[in-house]
């Protein structure tokens, strides 16, 4: 089966081709640049130094978030137009499974970070075991000292990747003592095998596959907000 | 031999209409889907970039999936994809331009960028064949524009706000008014209701400009209702609406009139959402009743708010003038419509 997977949820640009279980192609450029601009001229050189045509892709992935609001749309308006109007099924994959899945781990915690400033990141806990993703928190929006106290009741070691965990390093240290172990720069971005593999199960349709931002928009949280204290009488 | 039929799809996510259509030759709808955002910018007061771009994400699909359907028609029978590229909201019309390259990679289809008010003016073709030379007077939420053209293709902006938008206007005076968004239909229904009492002022700029400038206008209804708070006295909304809505209307009129004899045009189009504002329709009715040289076109309120068919409409033109984008456009929130 002939596939196609696309991340663009943070700046990192990964996109990888595979045909069954061999990878034929990755691409990863790890610089701050215009997604909209450089995605579909990326896919369609990799598609054409590997000689695949459009109409041979069989499938799909997508790493639909969280992350960058903007990057995830491009990733995601692309995969499911593609996958739409090639009449083939697509996969909506998490972002941050996608990072956890990159670290060479074979058994145990990992948990991906991406930034998402002023003291949070967005992130989730996933549990890597012989080739399998298992989700063990949710993705979620959190202040990372929560976040850490969170984790500290897993009373296990856990693996920090993302090159963006790196800001977060010595906070989490300091919280979490010998429990954090860091291998952000070792795995700083996802590897579009890792989606590849990620995505290899699920089958979604391409009309009903939209972002998870684990966030609310900025105007809608100050409306519910807001609401709330209208409901609640006041102050 | 017969000359063959030239099919374009148009994409439009701009500002918060998903739309996409089908259109024949340049001048017939074969199909046209528009799924509008305005219900859940409501509570807003106005449109959300952010609320929009999560909207057109969602929507799209099922927005080209109709627009096939109503059609029969399939990517394998279109000529090319042509896309608004800017300006609008950048979050919003990325949307838009990444599923158009990807339709247009999938398919090995032309890839054609067109500017969202370049669309505006064509959807007067879906309604009647354009002559040259001609006069649009675009106005909408975000533009008021004189735009003439000698031929296809080619704009010239001779006039343009140097502050507010016409709608931007209304939809502030509304406010001011404590009337619903969007607050165009709103004034012009009170307006229809009341008198112009209100002596607000008419801002025509220096000698022979076609610019236009609405922000005055604006302070003067916020003023004028501030003023009568704190006398105590009470505002007539019939009344005001009228008198703002004349204003309005007037400096519209009078400088498209002018435009359009210096401009020796054989037509004019009327565009853009405010297009289907009645006061200004009839007011140019009016007065290009008497100016017999010169032919009035204002499409149908579906045509004049933001729509596909106008874009596929403009986009024919393009394609058959050869222009083509690569992979790698981009959206242009600040596109430029004499250079695009
Ligand atoms: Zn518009």
């Amino acid at each position: 089966m002939k596939t196609l997977a696309i991340d663009t949820s943070t700046y990192t640009l990964s996109i990888g081709l595979a045909d069954g279980d061999v990878i034929l192609a990755e691409q990863v450029t790890n610089v701050k640049k215009n997604h909209s601009v450089r995605v579909m001229p990326a896919i369609q050189s990799l598609m054409n130094d590997v000689e695949i045509k459009p109409e041979d892709l069989e499938k799909i992935i997508v790493a639909n978030g969280p992350g960058s609001y903007t990057g995830v749309r491009i990733g995601v308006t692309i995969a499911k137009t593609l996958a739409w109007t090639l009449n083939i099924p697509i996969a909506a994959v998490s972002s941050l499974a996608s990072l956890a899945a990159s670290a060479p781990v074979i058994d145990g915690l990992v948990c991906p970070i991406f930034d998402a400033r002023r003291g949070r990141v967005f992130t989730g806990l996933y549990r890597l075991s012989n080739g399998t993703v298992e989700t063990m928190i949710e993705d979620r929006n959190v202040l990372v000292t929560d976040w850490c106290e969170e984790l500290l009741q897993q009373n296990e070691k856990i693996l920090f990747v993302g090159q963006e965990s790196i800001l977060h390093e010595k906070t989490i240290a300091e919280q979490m003592g010998e429990s954090a172990v860091f291998a952000g720069k070792a795995v700083p971005y996802t590897r579009p095998a890792a989606l590849l593999t990620l995505g290899k199960e699920t089958e979604n349709n391409p009309a009903e596959v939209v972002p998870n931002y684990a966030r609310l928009a900025e105007a809608e949280a100050k409306w519910l907000e807001a609401n709330e204290k209208k409901t609640n009488g006041g102050e | 031999m017969m000359k063959k039929d030239t099919y374009i799809f148009g994409i439009e996510t701009s500002c918060d209409e998903t739309a996409a259509a089908i259109v024949k030759n340049g001048t017939e709808i074969v199909s046209n889907v528009v799924s509008s955002q305005i219900e859940s910018h409501k509570r807003f007061g106005g449109v959300v970039p952010e609320i929009a771009s999560r909207h057109h994400v969602e929507q799209i699909i099922s927005v080209l999936n109709k627009t096939l359907e109503q059609a029969g028609l399939t990517f394998s029978d279109m000529d090319a994809i042509a896309v608004t590229k800017g300006p609008g909201l950048v979050g919003a019309l990325l949307i838009g331009v990444n599923a158009a390259k990807a339709i247009a990679f999938a398919h090995n289809l032309p890839l054609i960028g067109v500017h969202h008010i370049a669309g505006h003016i064509y959807a007067n073709r879906l309604v009647k064949e354009m002559t040259f030379p001609l006069l649009s007077l675009v106005v909408s939420g975000g533009h008021t524009e004189l735009v003439y053209m000698k031929e296809h293709g080619s704009f010239e902006v001779i006039g343009e706000t140097r502050d507010d938008a016409a709608g931007e206007a209304y939809d502030k005076v509304a406010r001011t008014l404590h009337l619903p968004y969007p607050g165009g239909p709103h004034i012009d229904r009170l307006a229809a209701e009341g008198q112009d009492t209100y002596g607000l002022p008419r801002v025509r700029l220096e000698e022979g400009s076609y610019d236009f400038s609405f922000s005055g206008l604006k302070s003067a209804v916020i003023n004028t209702v501030h003023n009568a708070e704190q006398r105590g006295e009470v505002i007539i909304p019939e009344n005001l609406a009228a008198s703002f809505q004349a204003s309005v209307v007037e400096v519209l009129t009078e400088k498209t009139v002018r435009a359009a004899k210096e401009y020796n045009v054989k037509q004019v189009l009327l565009s853009g959402g405010v297009a289907a504002n009645k006061g200004l329709r009839t007011s140019l009715e009016t007065v290009f009743s008497e100016l017999k040289e010169v032919q009035l076109v204002i499409p149908p309120l579906l045509l004049c708010t933001d729509n596909a068919a106008m874009i596929a409409a403009a986009g024919t033109i393009l394609f058959e003038q050869g222009k083509r984008d690569g992979m790698d456009m981009n959206g242009d929130p600040g596109l430029d419509i004499e250079t695009f």
